[in-house]
């Protein structure tokens, strides 16, 4: 596939803006000095996510990561930050001094996962997306086929949960222990 | 060939059994103390006795069991083995397989172990609930003693070498829990890691050895090893000396020889059942387990590591032994003692003689236990280890008394209790085995053994009480197992009386000798009266020596102390009453001359008897300040020095710096990728 | 669309992730740059399902197992941060070096 063919396809744009926001925001990500504005930019990338997938026609799980992510994860995510007191304006010391090491580490690695997609897959394309999956046919799969992984995966969500407060929890002092 | 003895097991016993729900089931005993344990930890705290019943219940289920495994043996003979494959892993690209099962096995060296460890383990419990009560982790104790036994069921009901280890493993870690039962105490908590780092050691060779046995025959299989070491001229026959040694190397771990004994003394920081159990039917009999259930590849293929596994027997049992003279702390003495044992049962076996180490190491496990259990019940009452606060214990606690004396002449070897007859059948195997000389330190390890067991003794039971408040007879929960142990301990020496013959019942020998081959050992057929008469000479000659030294002059403080002048520095360590010390310090101060005149005077007066004592004394202290001290904890320290600077030089990748480790892992996982798709 | 548009764009995406773990000290920082890694995982994994269209959706499912697994990971790992602050008066990463020599 040239480029040209590539590049006359309407949804080929779409996905180059989207994907030009979601790796801005993503760098922002990484690299803002005011914690509260790298919240704020991931959730532009997970946005952005979303958006990717419902190009691929994946409905349901574009809106599970908006609510999910969007919704629960970055409030979460805002909580930490105020309790444990982060340098929310701007400050330098949010990065450390090697950044040098991660930036040759972080390259390389994208080199060899991009190389070794593109030796894979070269340019195979994606045809006939169509209406995309049903909800129902993810339904009947997380019921059916994939029912055990699925209760296992609500049973970690509950011992993180559990586990979440018992380790958050603030032991009593002794004169708490007293009152109670 | 000596015309007194026969090869054991000549022929097969007559009607074996193999069948029937209680060999079949077997099996149980090893899983019923797992059971206990969890029942423990999940039910243990709501109950009267803090989990304690789930322990008995589990080991009285385990003792009737065994016992009924152990009466069929005894009439007829058992041998069955169940396995159940759990994985089969190709190697060399497929030409050779690996199996690993899981599984058990019932024959005549198992069943003496389920017994041993299931009765002795039962009776130590229920004197654990009166010598725990009222301590801080009753029910956590409880649940590691549950393990620690089901553990070593395990070790002994294995069918294969994978799961001995597992079993091995298990006992290892029990252990360290228990040791360091009273981790609060920092010397506690180091001397159960002591005894795992210790084993540690040890079970490199343990685990080595093993792999080159699987690799080799492709099984972890006893009883196909045993076939296979009995037939020869096969895979197993070149890498036998190896493995052997190997093995043997994680043996000496495990059951204390030297020089990894060290962790065994230190052991006894944990409560005294653990260290009445883990001396008697557990954990350091686990060495001797493996060589007896490996004993045919020593036996048929590996002559050559014998002589040297004999060489290493005697000198535990002889130097070690001398240790014990110099101990203030009874359980110490103890503790020296045990390994002075297994070193009589390590030299046995690997002299050959497979009946008589284990033989030793049945009567020892009663007597040894009776022995820990009777120093808990006087540590219990004067709330000491140390000898120097007990004495004349005899009158307050007539029970423990009684039972102590018959568990110290048991292990002195004295005519009739079981240590007799099992030291003499280990003394005549190495005579005729052509181990005269190590014969002869037995019989000199046998003087010492009832020299030190006479001083403990009189230092705890006779002269007169030194220590605070009033001792009081330990409660019946803790007097009863003393009399469960007191009973085999006196008799259990008549099941193997070289030419008797129980009614009915079969010799010892016999029920060993039920494996899946002839084990070819060697059994004297009648008593060799001069042989059996000079051991007993040297052991009440021991006795009689350590009355003198000890038993006469104990009687007041001052002359206690007298007696205990070479010793002065170790009691000065100890918090000892302050009165004696300045009595001890005036007295070394002022009246040096005093003393020499006295000491020259006593030696020369005390003449032969005195100067034997001393010498011994002598030596024990130079192989104890000597050669352990400095000798042998210069190699432990050398390698712990090596470590020490090999992790210096590790250390500095060891930053702390977690995102450094993140870097190094993200640039690992591109140099794979990188390496798997350039060499594919 | 060919395929390794959303493959290379994923790639770029955890290598930010990458960088951010690498390069951030406050720990929060950290989780947050974890959650981009995770991001990334999912595009894959919905661009490989778009790919191979298999009858039970698979990669979808496993696309909301991932997400799922993350929250989690989020709670715990903000329980943990929120302990170590409470106990050492910082959630700096570089400052949690008691296991260094």
């Amino acid at each position: 596939m040239t480029f040209e063919a590539w590049i006359a396809e309407p949804v080929n744009w779409v996905f180059i803006v989207v994907a030009l926001a979601v790796v801005g925001t993503a760098v922002r990500v990484v690299t803002s000095q005011n914690v509260v504005h790298a919240v704020l930019f991931l959730v532009a990338t997970l946005a952005g996510t979303a958006a990717l997938f419902l190009i691929l026609s994946a409905q349901f799980v574009a809106w599970v990561l908006v609510l999910v992510y969007i919704g629960a994860v970055i409030v979460l995510f805002l909580f930490g930050i105020m309790i444990t007191r982060a340098p929310t304006g701007r400050g330098s010391g949010l990065d450390n001094d090697r950044k040098g090491v991660a930036l040759v580490v972080s390259a390389a690695l994208f080199v060899v996962l991009s190389w070794a997609s593109l030796s894979a897959f070269g340019t195979t394309e994606l045809t006939d997306l169509g209406e995309g999956t049903p909800t129902e046919v993810l339904g009947e799969a997380l019921l059916g086929r994939f029912v055990i992984p699925f209760e296992i995966v609500g049973f970690v969500l509950l011992a993180a949960l559990i586990g979440g407060i018992t380790i958050a929890r603030r032991d009593a002092t002794p004169a708490e222990e007293e009152a109670r | 060939m000596n015309p007194l003895l026969v090869l054991a097991a000549e022929e097969p016993a007559a009607e074996l059994v193999t069948g029937g729900i209680w060999v079949e089931w077997a099996g149980l005993i090893l899983i019923s103390p797992f059971v206990a344990f969890l029942l423990i930890i999940f039910f243990g705290k709501r109950l009267k006795y803090l989990g304690a019943e789930f322990a008995i219940a589990a080991l009285a289920f385990n003792t009737v069991w065994a016992s009924v495994l152990f009466v069929l043996n005894m009439t007829r003979g058992v041998l069955y083995e169940r396995t159940f494959e759990i994985a089969r892993i190709g190697f060399l690209g497929g030409a050779k397989e690996l199996v690993f099962e899981l599984g058990w096995m019932v024959d005549g060296l198992s069943i003496m172990m389920y017994f041993l460890v299931s009765f002795v383990g039962l009776l130590v419990f229920i004197y654990a609930v009166g010598y725990m009560h009222g301590d801080v982790r009753v029910t956590w104790f409880f649940a590691a003693f549950s393990l620690f036994a089901g553990s070593m069921l395990v070790l002994v009901g294995a069918p294969n070498l994978v799961e001995l280890i597992i079993g091995w493993e298990g006992v290892g870690l029990a252990s360290y829990l228990l040791i360091g039962h009273y981790w609060e105490k920092k010397e506690n908590s180091s001397a159960g890691m002591k005894a795992f780092y210790t084993n540690k050691v040890a079970d490199v060779g343990l685990i080595l050895g093993a792999i080159i046995v699987g690799v080799s025959i492709g099984t972890f299989s006893f009883s196909e090893m045993s076939r296979l070491a009995t037939e020869g001229g096969n895979g197993l026959a070149a890498v036998a000396s190896v493995a052997a040694a190997l093995l043997f190397f994680g043996a000496m771990g495990k059951s204390a020889q030297f020089p990894l004994h060290i962790w065994l003394p230190d052991a006894m920081a944990g409560p005294t059942p653990v260290s009445a159990l883990m001396h008697a039917a557990t954990m350091v009999t686990g060495g001797v387990y493996l060589m007896a259930r490996t004993f045919p590849l020593y036996q048929n293929l590996a002559e050559g590591v014998r002589p040297a596994m004999v060489v290493i027997g005697a000198i535990t049992l002889f130097a070690v032994g001398l240790l014990a003279l110099v101990q203030d702390d009874i359980k110490k003495v103890l503790a020296y003692s045990t390994v002075s044992q297994l070193g009589y049962m390590m030299t046995a076996v690997a002299a050959g003689g497979y009946t008589a180490g284990l033989f030793h190491l049945f009567t020892h496990a009663f007597f040894k236990a009776l022995l820990f259990l009777g120093a808990g019940a006087v540590i219990h009452a004067v709330h000491s280890n140390n000898m120097s606060d007990m004495g004349g214990l005899r009158k307050y606690m007539p029970t423990t008394y009684w039972t102590f004396v018959i568990g110290s002449l048991a292990l002195a070897g004295i005519f009739p209790f079981s240590g007799f007859w099992s030291k003499d059948e280990i003394l005549a195997t190495l005579g005729v085995e052509g181990y005269t000389f190590v014969m002869w330190v037995g019989i000199g390890g046998a003087f010492v053994t009832a020299l030190y067991m006479m001083r403990a003794m009189a230092l705890t039971f006779h002269g007169t009480y030194k220590g605070d408040g009033h001792p009081h007879e330990a409660p019946r929960v803790m007097t009863w197992p003393l009399i469960g142990l007191a009973v085999p301990a006196a008799i259990a020496g008549f099941l193997n009386i070289p030419g008797v013959e129980w009614p009915g019942i079969r010799n010892f020998t016999e029920w060993l000798a039920v494996r899946v081959v002839k084990m070819g050992d060697y059994h004297p057929k009648e008593i060799d009266v001069t042989l059996a008469a000079i051991g007993l000479a040297a052991a009440l000659a021991g006795l009689a020596v350590g009355w003198v030294l000890f038993g006469r002059d104990a009687a007041t403080q001052r002359e206690r102390d007298r007696l205990e002048i070479p010793l002065l520095y170790p009691l000065f360590r100890k918090k000892y009453y302050v009165d004696d010390l300045a009595l001890g310090l005036v007295w070394l101060v002022k009246a040096p001359f005093a003393r020499a005149v006295l000491w020259f005077n006593d030696y020369v007066i005390d003449g032969i008897v005195n100067g034997t004592g001393f010498l011994a004394r002598g030596l024990a202290r130079f192989v104890y300040g000597g050669l352990d001290q400095r000798g042998v904890d210069l190699i432990v320290n050398g390698l712990a020095a090596a470590t020490d600077a090999a992790g210096s030089g590790a250390r500095r990748w060891q930053s702390g710096r977690i995102q450094g480790y993140a870097a190094s892992f993200v640039g690992g996982v591109v140099v794979l990728v990188l390496a798997v798709v350039i060499f594919r | 669309m060919i395929i390794n548009q959303f493959l290379i764009l994923a790639a770029l995406l955890f290598s930010l992730g990458v960088y951010g773990l690498l390069v951030r000290r406050n720990a929060v920082m950290v989780l947050l740059a974890v959650e981009l890694m995770l991001n990334a995982v999912n595009i894959n994994l919905i661009a490989f399902e778009a790919a191979i269209r298999s009858t039970l959706a698979v990669g979808q499912v496993f696309a909301i197992f991932v997400i799922t697994v993350a929250a989690a990971e989020v709670g715990i790992g903000l329980a943990i941060v929120i302990l170590v602050f409470r106990n050492r008066k910082s959630a700096n990463v570089d400052e949690l070096n008691l296991m260094k020599w």
